[in-house]
């Protein structure tokens, strides 16, 4: 593709680096990103997806813009409350950039749907906010073999890891499955602090675009762990587990399933 | 005993297996607890059976579920 002069100067100031160029804006055009969650990573990693020039972006949730999203969930405004999520997502990302086509799903994952989604597209951004969803889409991106990049939020703590499938160390390496009814809280329960979703989402977007572009050295075999209280920011080594259910050497799950959902409480909680 | 649990250097009892230093630390929820041993990430029923040793480089990884 040929970039149009308005193109070359909405982009300029990413044109310009080196490492992007003109050949990696056209790149960037030409690549299509999957955001899974239309929420509090998925919000700011579309909003400047979008504003980069990624020529596709999909964007899936079956939900409804509610009243306690708008603390974090930025690309949605109060006039959409009681909107879809894709569509008040999808406005949003066509007025900052009409060069960008919006695919929208909305519909909630699972084992049956997953995988003809993501195989459409070049990287994926988990932005999912429950544990079966996230091992589901670290799974059905393992055996469509699409490089992902995992997240999760919770309070003031944050973290990421960027996953090229058969190559690098995967959510399953590290978590083995989901954890027990009970254990662990849910964002709803132990709250978050919304600006934490924006700085997490947006190194999901910059690892988006690093892998779309082949430049820089990519989150993978690494967790990287923050904590806006102490404004820690830790890169935490990984190796491939050889005992990974999914991809280590004598794997258990050879085929895509749902993991059950847990329900959540705090402890103390009934 | 010291050990560099996720990047600092503590004093812990000697010869802890993980489950007890995850009682030690007073890591509240252990199942939200992943482990890795100076880069291997253990099985969970390994924890009561993996006696640590001076200098290991332990890191606590959390389950964290949130994204919306």
């Amino acid at each position: 593709m040929k970039l149009t002069e308005q193109q070359i100067e909405r982009y300029s100031r990413q044109i310009i680096l080196e490492e992007v160029g003109g050949a990696g804006q056209e790149k960037l055009l030409t690549s299509k990103v999957l955001i899974v969650g239309a929420g509090g990573l998925g919000a700011p990693a579309a909003l400047y997806l979008a504003a980069a020039g990624v020529g596709t972006i999909g964007i899936i949730d079956s939900d409804k813009v509610d009243l306690t999203n708008l603390q974090r969930q930025v690309i949605h405004h109060t006039e959409d409350v009681g909107v879809d999520k894709v569509v008040s997502a999808q406005n949003k990302m066509r007025a900052i950039n009409p060069d960008v086509t919006i695919r929208t799903y909305r519909t909630r994952v699972n084992a049956e749907n997953i995988s003809e989604i993501i195989r459409e597209y070049d990287f994926v951004l988990d932005g999912t906010d429950n544990f079966p969803a996230k091992f589901l889409v670290n799974d059905a991106c393992y055996f469509e073999k699409v490089p992902f990049s995992h997240a999760g939020i919770l309070r003031f703590d944050g973290q990421l890891i960027t996953v090229i499938p058969e190559e690098t160390t995967c959510y399953r390496c590290i978590f083995h499955s989901p954890p027990s009814a009970g254990v662990v809280p849910s964002c709803s329960q132990a709250g978050v602090l919304g600006v934490l979703a924006g700085v997490i989402g947006s190194l999901q977007a910059t690892e988006a675009i690093k892998y779309l572009l082949g430049i820089g050295d990519l989150l993978t075999d690494k967790l990287l762990t923050y904590n806006a209280l102490t404004m820690e920011f830790r890169k935490i080594h990984l190796n491939r587990n050889p005992n990974c259910l999914l991809c280590g050497r004598n794997p258990k799950i050879t085929v895509l399933k749902d993991e059950e959902q847990v329900i959540c409480h705090l402890k103390g909680d009934k | 005993m010291k050990l560099v649990l996720n990047g600092k250097q503590i004093n812990c009892s000697a010869s802890l297996t993980v489950s007890e230093l995850l009682i030690e630390q007073k890591v509240k929820m252990p199942e939200m607890v992943s482990v890795e041993l100076n880069g291997q990430i253990l099985r969970r029923h390994e924890f009561d059976s993996t006696i640590l040793k001076e200098d290991d480089q332990v890191e606590l990884l959390y389950f964290m579920g949130g994204g919306n």
